[in-house]
């Protein structure tokens, strides 16, 4: 026990290096069923189904998306209706204003939905991911660069409860990680 | 035989390896870091001279945009060539072209992104960066047309003193949602795509400034998976929304004319018609951008003969559709028994003073582009670049056909009249030319013309279950030859 304590502080975690997307798939398996849950695979691409091998669920920012959609369904009823209803009512163009008006709507309705979609997906996204950090331990490796070229790695944090020095360090070679590589933070 | 089709680039899937084998999207068995450091040495290393000879004409092209843009707001849009009652001339003509341009960039990347077209990754990042400059060139028109530039703001819909608010009912307001709109989609898409690519040239920066540039665009990005799996919805829910969206644009751009009464504009074949145009154009746009962009930067390897074949069979597709509403058009005029429209189409392609343009656009976007039925024709490149240059031109002319044309010619011949392009007119045209050229080559110049991870993603070794594939099939090769 002592292991964990001693040296946590200065030790961000291990990145493992695997040889391919399928190693590293198999590896995810392993450090899955093995119980760790403060730990990422990083690869240059997504790697498909791995999320699976990581026993990570579905993504839900549809559900965010959905929200900023009916936000800007909502808006933009409120905004032609307000607008061309009760505030100013124009009768132009041989169009009612009124309830028949509504196929006129349809364009902004339409336009206003995807423009609060689009916008609840970015910030969604940011959000879920956590970014923009501009500083993280992991870039203090040189190491670490390869991810976003050809490199698939794996990185156990120490602050997982399962993780201990010597014996995540070991396992890690078990599961067939080629180079092995400490980060501090 | 078999060696061909476990070469690198398309994934074998093994019942599919006894049937034709597909063509490889990535030749030559090319690795993962080949693709990161062709793709970035386009931007790491010096610019061929040939970029500096395109650069310094677009600039100085763009200047002149901005000149007869100040000379416009100075004195007023009299400069233009517009009147009574040809009341959009060049102006609307151009916004049409230009928006057209940009829908092949969003089908790429979204309609094909859901069709599961693995072909798209290569070619998607540049007409993306095309779809967005291409739009600002077309924002420039509208935003001019409406004489005193600086009450556009009349157009968003802001409590103001006089307490007067937007008509939603017009067509015209349709468009200005729609086309920023489309112009912030796209932006947030083409964003979200290079997030990856940025982190990648940021872990390859070599000088200060560039590492804190891309770093500061990459967002910190690590290629996490827990970031993956949201990257990935987001790409998805993007494409989904996107793919509805390109094609409601020139469906509300065509809405300007098909709403109103004039004979020639008021026709229910107008938003199909025009999104097939637009498919049509910007099909053609890119791939005048990418045959050159191609050989100048050795990309042969990532935009393979197969995707310019793709590409050139959906500019046939949608070239035939489009001569299907000319004709429709025509037939419609002849057999509905308006007597306007027939005589507006009477006017347009036999009596009026336009016809030669209906004679041109007519060659160039329906005849010539059946060239394409020849598989030898599309697989020559010099063929190809000519045929969609043709097509750029007739997509112009069938946008001042439709615009000017019905409107110098409509209800009494007492308020007919004719129109002609002044100089201001010429020269603001090809100084957006100019400009979506400076943009397009910055764009080459500081950012990755290639979608690296999604390129990877395709290679058949990204794919987890590949050595199980792989071991099959060598166990059936085995069969094979026992």
């Amino acid at each position: 026990m002592s292991a964990v304590s001693d040296s946590s502080e200065e030790l961000f975690g291990y990145i493992a290096e695997f040889g391919s997307a399928a190693e590293l798939y198999h590896a995810a398996e392993h450090v899955r069923d093995s119980g760790f849950k403060k730990w990422d695979v990083h690869t240059p691409f997504p790697v498909h189904g791995i999320d699976h091998a990581m026993g990570l669920g579905k993504s839900w920012l549809s559900a965010v998306v959905l929200c900023g959609g009916v936000t800007g369904f909502a808006l933009a009823l409120i905004l032609q209706f307000g607008t061309q209803v009760l505030l100013y009512p124009t009768v132009v163009q041989g169009k009612p204003t009124n309830l028949y008006t509504v196929p006129a709507f349809f364009p902004v309705l339409f336009e206003l939905t995807i423009l609060f979609s689009g916008f609840a997906t970015l910030f969604g996204l940011l959000i879920f991911m956590q970014l923009p950090r501009w500083n993280h331990p992991l870039f203090n490796s040189e190491f670490f660069k390869k991810c976003t070229d050809d490199g698939f790695l794996l990185v156990i944090e120490s602050r997982d409860p399962r993780f201990k020095r010597e014996q995540t360090k070991e396992f890690l070679t078990e599961i067939g990680a080629g180079h092995i590589e400490e980060v501090y933070s | 035989m078999a060696d061909a089709s476990t070469a690198a680039g398309y994934k074998v899937h093994p019942s599919e390896e006894e049937g034709v084998a597909r063509e490889k999207l990535v030749e030559n068995n090319r690795s993962l870091s080949w693709i990161t450091s062709r793709v970035c040495g386009i931007v790491e290393n010096p610019q061929p001279k040939l970029w500096w000879c395109l650069f310094i004409p677009a600039v100085l092209l763009f200047c002149c945009e901005v000149f007869t843009l100040v000379y416009l707001v100075s004195t007023g849009v009299g400069v233009w060539g517009n009147n009574q009652p040809v009341a959009w001339g060049w102006a609307i003509v151009n916004f049409v072209f230009w928006i057209g341009i940009g829908h092949a960039g969003t089908l790429i990347s979204a309609i094909l992104f859901l069709t599961r077209q693995k072909w798209r990754t290569s070619v998607n990042r540049a007409s993306e960066a095309m779809t967005i400059f291409a739009v600002m060139s077309a924002g420039i028109y509208p935003a001019f047309h409406v004489g005193r530039f600086w009450m556009v703001w009349f157009l968003a819909p802001i409590p103001n003193s006089n307490a007067i608010w937007q008509n939603f009912k017009s067509p015209l307001l349709w468009d200005v949602f729609a086309v920023s709109t489309y112009f912030t989609i796209s932006v947030i898409f083409w964003y979200i795509g290079l997030i990856p690519d940025l982190a990648t040239l940021r872990d390859r920066a070599k000088n200060k400034i560039s590492k804190l540039a891309y770093g500061f665009f990459a967002l910190g990005w690590r290629g996490a998976n827990r970031h993956w799996r949201h990257y990935e919805m987001a790409y998805l829910l993007l494409a989904a929304l996107s793919t509805p969206l390109v094609l409601s644009v020139h469906s509300v751009v065509s809405f300007d004319f098909a709403t109103s009464v004039i004979p020639g504009w008021h026709t229910t074949i107008f938003p199909p018609y025009f999104v097939a145009g637009a498919v049509f154009g910007g099909f053609a746009m890119v791939l005048t951008l990418m045959l050159p962009i191609r050989k100048i930067y050795g990309l042969e390897d990532l935009i393979t003969m197969k995707h310019i074949d793709n590409m050139t069979k959906i500019i046939l597709l949608t070239g035939t559709i489009v001569g299907y509403a000319y004709i429709m058009e025509l037939f419609i005029a002849y057999y509905g028994a308006n007597k306007y429209e027939a005589d507006a189409f009477h006017i347009r392609i036999l009596s009026g003073p336009y016809k030669y343009y209906y004679y041109c656009m007519f060659a160039c976007n329906v005849l010539i582009p059946q060239l394409f039925w020849s598989r030898k024709l599309r697989h020559n490149l010099w063929v190809v670049f000519i045929v969609v240059n043709f097509v750029n031109a007739g997509m112009w002319f069938e946008r001042f056909v439709i615009i000017p044309t019905s409107v110098a010619r409509d209800f009494l011949p007492g308020q007919w009249g004719y129109y002609s392009a002044t100089w201001v007119e010429k020269l603001m045209f090809i100084g957006t030319f100019g400009q979506f050229m400076m943009f397009l080559l910055l764009f080459l110049r500081f950012l990755p013309v290639i979608a690296i991870g999604e390129v990877k993603g395709i290679l058949p070794q990204s794919d987890p279950h590949y050595p199980e594939w792989e071991a099959m099939r060598k166990k059936r090769r085995q069969g094979d030859s026992a």
